[in-house]
């Protein structure tokens, strides 16, 4: 079953960031291994120097670009750079980062909240990447923020879902879409988020930091399928004691 | 006239358009943007907007990231 995603339906319900990969084969190669239809992408100053672009392996895989405002502290540097991005791509769309301090990478839950309203009001799509606090979501919802993106764990800690109770709620009370960002370490990770109900996963560092990028991309491709199913599929419920498969006498 | 490019002090001639100091940053000829002073010039006033000395003009392009 697809994804509706402010307006448009996805296939995958994978999302992959570009961040991290040694190079831009690799980048390449496990994007197209992971199914995904959309990447995200920075924006920083030119570089003369630099080799390749990032750009150029998205339109040649046919990838839907995402643009988000990494490195931004406040809410008026995060509108600022997503404006430089409709701007750069022609998109509306936005990932929403507004970045609380460098150790954590925690959001500010007050200036995202502020870049989301303004950027609303502009007309953009935003996709706020936010804290495990459903009360936070739903403040961003009912601004008008086209989906939630909780985090896991600290973005590139590869933790998991540390708060799954929280993520659990979130899920219950949103009408937008959930998708799980930051802080997977491996496939069970996002199975384990899909099982809980979240309608997709974004991910970068677990795929492109890892020993083997394509295989690890494969792996998320199919634990998101997998965890989309078993939730549908509707899991049985946990027991202390057990209850026999095979009937007795 | 100076302007401050990208943080780094750079010499263009008088009333210098933003497309020039565009080519002088090294961008790409796609997914860029800039902006004068914070705000952002639509990229179709590239070549009628002229800068002045002291201004600051950042050009952005897209790089692998979150």
């Amino acid at each position: 079953m697809s994804l509706e995603l402010a307006g448009r339906t996805w296939e995958s319900r994978l999302i992959l960031g570009t961040g991290g990969f040694r190079s831009l084969e690799s980048m390449e190669q496990s994007l197209k291994a992971s199914g995904t239809e959309i990447a995200t992408v920075a924006l920083r100053r030119v570089d003369p120097a630099a080799q390749g672009s990032v750009l150029e392996v998205i339109e040649r895989l046919g990838l839907f670009l995402l643009p988000n405002t990494a490195g931004c502290y406040t809410a008026r540097d995060a509108v600022r750079t997503a404006r430089m991005a409709r701007e750069a791509f022609a998109t509306d769309w936005v990932k929403l980062e507004v970045i609380g301090d460098d150790r954590t990478l925690f959001p500010d839950a007050v200036e995202l909240l502020r870049a989301a309203e303004e950027l609303i009001g502009e007309g953009f799509v935003v996709l706020p990447y936010t804290n495990d606090d459903p009360i936070l979501a739903r403040r961003l919802e009912q601004i008008g923020c086209a989906a939630v993106m909780p985090l896991g764990s600290p973005i590139g800690s590869g933790a998991g879902i540390r708060n799954a109770y929280n993520i659990q709620i979130l899920v219950e009370q949103a009408g937008v879409p959930v998708i799980l960002d930051a802080g997977i370490g491996s496939a069970s990770d996002a199975a384990l988020a899909m099982e809980l109900g979240c309608d997709g996963v974004l991910l970068a560092s677990s795929v492109s930091r890892a020993k083997d990028p394509v295989a690890m991309a494969t792996a998320m491709r199919k634990a998101v399928e997998a965890g989309f199913e078993a939730r549908r599929a509707g899991r049985i419920p946990r027991r202390l004691y057990a209850e026999a498969s095979t009937p007795g006498d | 006239m100076k302007i401050e490019l990208n943080g780094e002090t750079v010499e263009l001639a008088e009333g210098a358009s933003v497309a020039e100091a565009v080519h002088v940053a090294g961008a790409a000829e796609r997914g860029v943007a800039v902006a004068v002073d914070g705000e952002v010039v639509p990229r179709g006033e590239w070549d009628t907007s002229a800068l002045r000395e002291g201004q600051h003009v950042e050009v952005l392009q897209a790089v692998a990231g979150g």
